[in-house]
């Protein structure tokens, strides 16, 4: 009977113990994300990119003691919609495509940050087009801000090999297509282009397309196109692909290597037979942060003297422009989050990673002056100056689309004879996808 | 790096090292102490349930409501409206390059190729690396990729299948020796869609044969294993009976080894069904190489489409279930059988 009774003694009492550490898990696993004076932050940047990012913050940390948690991820779409529907978002994310943080303003998951930043100021100091992109629910309220942002529709080309051959810059469309010509008739590929991207591959391609829908056939059309309403096999969609198409060539012989090499090379080698002696090719276009692929497989390159750009030339509307750039989304309503948002508004915040190089700012009190060299600098005037500017199309579409009409880039690329069908299987897409 | 971020989780973590052990002791004396309530007669009934009920919650709050859900979820439109069919019509209509057929196709390449090859080549090479004294060295070199992980394999291969423009140096191993060897174009493996031998398309070929030198290593380490399970003496006799070598293999060894080589054949099935990181990797999907795994993920994270991606997940489970009922009844025959 004693025996019995220590026991169960021993029994209790290793049951007390056993409950007290079970609520100390629930009550330090409940306490742990309450940290005081962080953000949870999530965006896509790595590398040297994250280091420009964790310089601009810096000076936040310093001055108010809030650190940052960092969480970087290229494959944002799956890994932001899956925490988002767990109910465990991070704090603020920074995409590089919209779409995805407007659907969530959309489900009512993001705050509006109306009363959280200076609208006035914000307004007086970003181009309209950013405060409208911002506010994508069409109730009026601000569920985005821009930080960075970038031009795309830059022609990239070797300054040198230019002078060799005594071409020069051409300043409209007939001029490209002539130096086209020109460049063809010299025995060389006029045109580097690689599609390759992993799972975004033909992304390169389609911004060719959506540039010169913006600049053949306006911003209406441009906007009606990405909203769904504009059908692919429409007049203007159809001609925009077949220009496209003449910058090819028949069979994509204007293109250094076809559209084998197209199809095989990577975005990021695209523009290196540039430096080849002799070039394999002449032109390339893509956005402004290309330089540092440049850079990195041409470790001698100089900006200005081996590589330069001019502005994809106007075909029908006079300086249009497509731009893309960072959002920022804001799930949790902190007080240190609030604080980071109206920082990352700031010119004094955003001309950090300006200084560093690879971005361009949306802000008009960021100096020209802090643009690190002279094609950032004009890249940062053409976006002052732009009379048109229409953020990436693909990145506005929903992402069943957007991934489409990358698919169609690749299918278009290898044989161009299919656009019929092609468009007509994206109409399909668009018929599903905007629901 | 600031190490910072893992201080401030640090009391949550020593809360896990000892809560999580804490929780489990408090289960099993709480469990017990409750069965030593009961009348005698009823214990023996009671207590196993007591030991199995935390793997049953497990299995059924991680795999069975999960997969009940998503069946439910397969026969609903996207604002959970019963449907029916409809989800598995979309993806089944179409035949034979809409809907999921090209997916369904290349998991049937995989089926077949994948399964082929991994098993082939593992035999060859237990049974030739048996022969030499330098056995384990070789067999550990084989068995190296294992430790690679699928996506740096791809990395690997992408390497391998690089294409540069004819009369350009070739930088792709592949591209280089038909450059060199055989004074034959470039060709674009991982893009082209040329069926080899009117077989299979040249691009399947390549995702699968990257996907092979990954796990074959698995293959030959128990074929291997089985290998060594054969008698000697039986060998020996084969051999006085005045069998050849190869007579033997056919005749003896390989009956003998029939049961592993089904349980690993099985096994592999299931791999080659649920084909995933490697597509994903190498080329998303496009260019014809799609498979379901790979259709069901852009599904759910690219169109949002979760009926969509169920009745893929559907599919692709009613596939594997046959399988995995076999492979488990083999298994454990040829457990028996020791």
């Amino acid at each position: 009977m004693g025996v019995l009774k220590m026991r169960s003694v021993w029994f209790r009492r290793s049951l007390l113990l056993s409950f007290v550490a079970m609520f100390t898990v629930v009550a330090c696993g409940g306490g742990g994300t309450q940290n005081a004076g962080s953000v949870k932050v999530m965006a896509t940047w790595t590398g040297d990119e994250q280091a420009s990012f964790f310089a601009v913050m810096k000076p936040f940390t310093d001055s108010t003691g809030i650190k940052i948690e960092y969480e970087a991820s290229r494959d944002q779409d799956a890994l932001l919609t899956t925490r988002v529907a767990a109910g465990n978002p991070p704090d603020l994310a920074a995409a590089p495509s919209p779409t995805l943080l407007t659907n969530f303003a959309k489900q009512g998951k993001v705050i509006s940050l109306n009363s959280i930043v200076d609208m006035t100021k914000l307004k007086a100091e970003n181009a309209q087009t950013w405060i409208d992109l911002g506010m994508p629910a069409g109730d009026g309220k601000l569920y985005q801000i821009y930080s960075w942002v970038s031009l795309k529709g830059l022609i990239w080309y070797n300054p040198k090999n230019f002078q060799a051959k005594s071409y020069s810059i051409p300043s409209t469309w007939d001029a490209l297509t002539g130096l086209q010509s020109t460049i063809k008739a010299g025995g060389t590929t006029p045109w580097c282009i690689g599609l390759e991207s992993g799972a975004a591959s033909g992304w390169p391609g389609s911004d060719w397309v959506k540039e010169i829908v913006l600049s053949q056939s306006g911003a209406t059309v441009y906007d009606n196109w990405w909203q769904g309403k504009q059908k692919w096999t429409s007049p203007e969609i159809k001609l925009a692909w077949t220009t496209w198409g003449t910058i090819l060539g028949p069979g994509d012989s204007n293109v250094y290597g076809g559209a084998k090499s197209m199809a095989s090379t990577s975005f990021t080698d695209a523009g290196t037979p540039m430096f080849q002696t002799p070039p394999k090719c002449y032109m390339h276009n893509q956005a402004s942060f290309i330089t540092s692929f440049f850079k990195s497989a041409n470790p001698s390159v100089v900006a200005g003297t081996d590589y330069n750009f001019f502005p994809l030339p106007d075909i029908k509307v006079a300086g249009a422009h497509v731009v893309a750039g960072d959002a920022w989304s804001m799930f949790h309503d902190t007080p240190q989050a609030r604080k980071m948002i109206q920082y990352l508004t700031t010119p004094a915040a955003q001309e950090i990673w300006v200084k560093r190089g690879g971005k361009i700012s949306p802000n008009s009190k960021v100096s020209l002056d802090s643009y690190p060299d002279q094609l950032s600098k004009s890249t940062a005037q053409i976006l002052v100056n732009t009379k048109v500017g229409k953020y990436d199309a693909g990145d506005l579409m929903p992402a069943d689309m957007k991934n489409a009409y990358w698919s169609a880039v690749l299918k278009f690329a290898a044989n161009q004879n299919q656009l019929d069908t092609i468009l007509a299987d994206l109409d399909k897409v668009q018929a599903k996808a905007y629901t | 790096m600031d190490f910072s971020v893992l201080l401030t989780d640090l009391p949550t973590l020593v809360a896990v090292i000892i809560g999580v052990p804490a929780v489990l002791a408090a289960y099993i004396i709480g469990g017990e102490y409750l069965v030593r309530r009961l009348p005698d007669k009823w214990r023996p009934a009671v207590r196993p349930w007591i030991w199995v009920a935390p793997a049953l919650a497990l299995v059924a709050g991680f795999l069975v409501i999960p997969s009940v859900g998503t069946v439910i979820t397969s026969f609903e439109d996207k604002k959970g409206n019963f449907v029916g069919l409809n989800n598995y019509a979309t993806q089944l209509g179409g035949f034979p390059t809409g809907g999921a057929w090209i997916a369904i196709r290349d998991n049937l390449y995989w089926l077949i190729f994948y399964t082929l090859f991994v098993l082939a080549f593992g035999l060859l090479l237990a049974v030739l690396f048996d022969r030499v004294p330098y056995e384990n060295v070789v067999k550990s070199l084989i068995f190296m990729p294992m430790a690679i992980s699928s996506v740096a394999t791809v990395i690997i291969w992408k390497f391998m299948y690089a294409y540069q423009p004819p009369g350009q140096p070739q930088t792709g191993t592949l591209n280089y020796l038909l450059n060199t060897l055989f004074h034959q174009d470039p060709r674009t493996w991982i893009q082209d869609t040329t069926p080899l031998l009117g077989l299979i398309p040249i691009n399947n070929l390549a995702l699968i044969g990257a996907a092979v030198w990954g796990i074959v290593g698995f293959s030959m380490v128990i074929l291997s294993a089985a290998l060594k399970g054969i008698p000697g003496d039986l060998l020996e006799a084969a051999r006085v009976d005045g069998a050849g070598e190869i007579t033997i293999f056919r005749r003896v060894i390989f009956p003998l080894m029939m049961p592993t080589v089904v349980v690993v054949g099985t096994t592999l099935v299931i791999f080659a069904l649920k084909a995933f990181d490697t597509v994903y990797a190498m080329t998303a999907g496009n260019y014809e190489t799609d498979v379901l795994a790979n259709r069901m993920y852009k599904l759910l994270y690219f169109s949002n489409d979760n009926p969509g991606a169920s009745a893929v997940a559907v599919i692709l489970l009613v596939t594997v279930v046959p399988v995995l009922i076999f492979n488990l009844r083999q298994f454990r025959a040829v457990e028996s059988r020791r």
